[in-house]
């Protein structure tokens, strides 16, 4: 009678167990430049992701189930990089989140990738996606194809017939700069001055002098927030006038905040804005700025969409597996009338790259202005 | 020759900035054997001080003037009978052991209280160009070298020309004889500090509004500063400022004709030649020391 009880009572702990663990939170893992010199990048995404999940378990969760998220801070660092991935993986979480920095992505998609769970990130070095990784996704364009829009933008409308080129020397910067100069190649664009500076600069007087003595038609600047706005400020400083031209990283918020008048003029290609005339991204910017009390840039809306991937993905496939979570989304589009998270249509293809519409923005009087909506392809 | 010009200016520039720093240093060391390896970090802190008064609502100039205040009741008072005067008694290592300790501390508050994000700071100098020589120079670059200038010629004055200066100077020569022609020396030790804490708030309110207001942004400065104290002579002022000038002046010159990885390198490469050729620095006089 009594191990009948005690069989009785095991099986009630058991399935209770069962029960708890099918309606438990779904875990992420985010590792992310907390600190360091991509700080900006980080915080930006990390809040990102904590405003999606605080919206969707406001509304009942993902199938019912509460998202929890863990921060875990990269430093800026590949190497503490890839020892906190390790450690979120040891965790087992339902999809991996970030890092931001090319660098530190190209270190840690392996471990993932070993681990079978799918990562979404925000690096944009070309290469990323190149080698095959089946488990790592974009959040936004990489070089490979926003690189070409700057190219044709500068030959086109700019008529530079010679460009300086300042980039930074990581993998992100490396990765641009290869790309774009094989692009100014095919429209007979002379580099003026190849210029490599270093992660965390503080001081780009030489650089900009150097600028100045190659006397370009334009300056195509490729660097991380933080110097971007340093540069900009030499720049001035300088009394540099030609063009200056840039990806994301030139025009963001943060850049616009910390360079203040010596960032009026400069002009970029981006993939996300929150000045992009969409109303879900007003909508979102409005959100983030009551809950933050600030305008986040383009790696806020990364952030943010890596969560609402997770969401539409997950709700395509009914149930929460992270094994078949990577295969699901390679192919799939997710369409803002269905998914409002998502901001705006997407489509992911075979090697995690991403397909969407992009701007082409000048920054005027402290202010991101759309120039031209660039529509997505497919 | 035009770029090698404007080289020059923005390297003379930053390199007068390293000065300011540098001369706090080698004042320190004379006066109280103190390497205090935070003097990055002081420079760092005084313009979160008058960014946390400006958040506070109050115009620049008052942040200016109550973030000076500020560094020199913390980085000055404060620094010395907080942590100098309890650890100097246990020798020059500890002491300055702890300094990279206070270092470490402060970075870490910085980033607690403010984030790891840097943030912009105002320029005390307008924006705009002048031409000279028929080039175009930018306000700020002769602002931070005019102002740096005129604060190192008043410092030397006050040191050569006046009572203060020369009991300052008595005291770091000798502070027993000092002691016993009458010199007080403790107060001019605490003066020194002082000294010391302006320096460094006004090198942060040059330096700031180019390398923006980050936890980290002291690292760079103190590298630069301990070294330009070196090559020029620990154990003179005039050492550091013609180290100072001159690590600003090499550093740019690397980074334009070396290369950008390697313009750390080259002050460091000219620090080690000093040492072995000659270890008292450009403008230092050999010290002798009994045991």
């Amino acid at each position: 009678m009594r191990s009948r009880i005690f069989a009785g009572l095991l099986l009630a702990a058991v399935s209770a167990g069962a029960a708890f663990a099918q309606g438990g939170p779904i875990k992420l893992a985010d590792v992310a430049e907390l600190s360091g010199g991509g700080a900006t990048v980080g915080n930006n995404w990390k809040n990102g992701i904590d405003l999606a999940i605080e919206e969707i378990n406001a509304k009942g969760g993902l199938l019912g189930r509460k998202l929890e998220v863990t921060h875990a801070d990269s430093q800026s660092n590949p190497g503490v990089a890839r020892a906190q991935v390790q450690k979120a993986l040891d965790n087992e979480p339902y999809v991996l989140l970030g890092p931001g920095y090319s660098g530190s992505v190209k270190v840690t998609s392996p471990l993932a990738a070993e681990a079978g769970i799918a990562q979404i990130m925000g690096g944009e070095a070309a290469e990323l996606t190149q080698g095959g990784n089946k488990f790592l996704f974009r959040t936004s364009f990489g070089q490979q194809s926003s690189m070409p829009k700057v190219a044709k933008y500068i030959h086109d409308e700019l008529k530079a017939k010679s460009v300086a080129i300042v980039w930074v020397n990581n993998d992100f910067g490396k990765g641009g700069r290869d790309v774009i100069t094989k692009e100014f190649a095919k429209y007979n664009i002379k580099i003026a001055a190849d210029i490599s500076t270093e992660a965390g600069q503080a001081d780009f007087a030489a650089d900009v002098s150097k600028i100045k003595a190659a006397a370009p038609d334009a300056v195509f600047i490729y660097l991380n927030e933080e110097e971007s706005a340093r540069i900009l400020k030499e720049l001035k400083r300088q009394a540099i006038t030609v063009p200056l031209v840039g990806e994301t990283t030139l025009v963001g918020q943060k850049v616009v905040e910390l360079a203040g008048d010596a960032a009026n003029g400069a002009r970029g290609h981006v993939g996300l804005t929150t000045d992009a005339p969409v109303d879900l991204v007003k909508a979102f910017r409005e959100k983030f700025v009551k809950k933050y009390n600030y305008v986040p840039d383009h790696n806020g809306l990364k952030g943010y969409l890596a969560i609402y991937m997770i969401k539409a993905t997950t709700e395509k496939m009914g149930k929460v597996d992270a094994k078949r979570f990577a295969d699901t989304l390679h192919g799939l589009t997710i369409k803002a009338a269905s998914e409002p998270g998502i901001l705006m249509d997407v489509t992911f293809d075979e090697k995690g790259d991403i397909d969407r519409q992009g701007f082409l923005v000048e920054i005027v009087e402290g202010k991101q202005v759309v120039k031209q909506v660039l529509p997505k392809l497919n | 020759m035009s770029n090698l010009l404007d080289l020059l200016v923005a390297g003379l520039a930053t390199g007068a900035i390293y000065a300011l720093v540098a001369v706090g240093f080698t004042l320190l060391w004379q006066t109280s054997q103190t390497i205090n390896f935070a003097q990055g970090e002081f420079v760092m802190l005084p313009a979160f001080l008058m960014l946390a008064v400006m958040h506070a609502g109050a115009p620049f100039w008052l942040a200016v003037i109550l973030g000076i205040l500020l560094s020199l009741l913390l980085l000055g008072l404060g620094f010395k009978l907080l942590l100098v005067d309890p650890m100097l008694r246990h020798g020059v290592l500890p002491l300055a052991i702890a300094t990279m300790a206070l270092a470490i501390g402060m970075k870490e508050a910085v980033k607690q209280f403010f984030s790891a994000e840097a943030s912009p700071f105002p320029s005390i100098v307008p924006a705009g160009d002048v031409s000279i020589l028929g080039r175009v120079v930018s306000l700020q670059s002769l602002g931070v070298l005019a102002l740096a200038i005129a604060v190192v010629i008043g410092l030397t004055l006050l040191l050569n020309r006046t009572s203060i200066g020369h009991q300052m100077q008595a005291t770091a020569q000798n502070p027993t004889v000092a002691r016993i022609i009458g010199v007080p020396v403790e107060r001019m030790i605490l003066l020194t500090f002082l000294i010391n804490a302006f320096l460094v708030a006004l090198a942060s309110l040059l330096i700031t509004p180019i390398y923006l207001a980050k936890f980290s942004s002291g690292e760079v400065l103190g590298q630069a500063a301990f070294i330009a104290a070196i090559v020029g002579g620990f154990n003179q002022v005039r050492g550091a400022i013609a180290g100072g000038l001159l690590i600003g002046v090499v550093d740019n010159l690397a980074a334009a004709y070396v290369s950008t990885q390697y313009r750390a390198a080259v002050p460091l490469a000219l620090l080690i030649i000093i040492i072995l050729f000659r270890p008292q620095g450009l403008l230092g006089r050999p010290e002798e020391r009994t045991v």
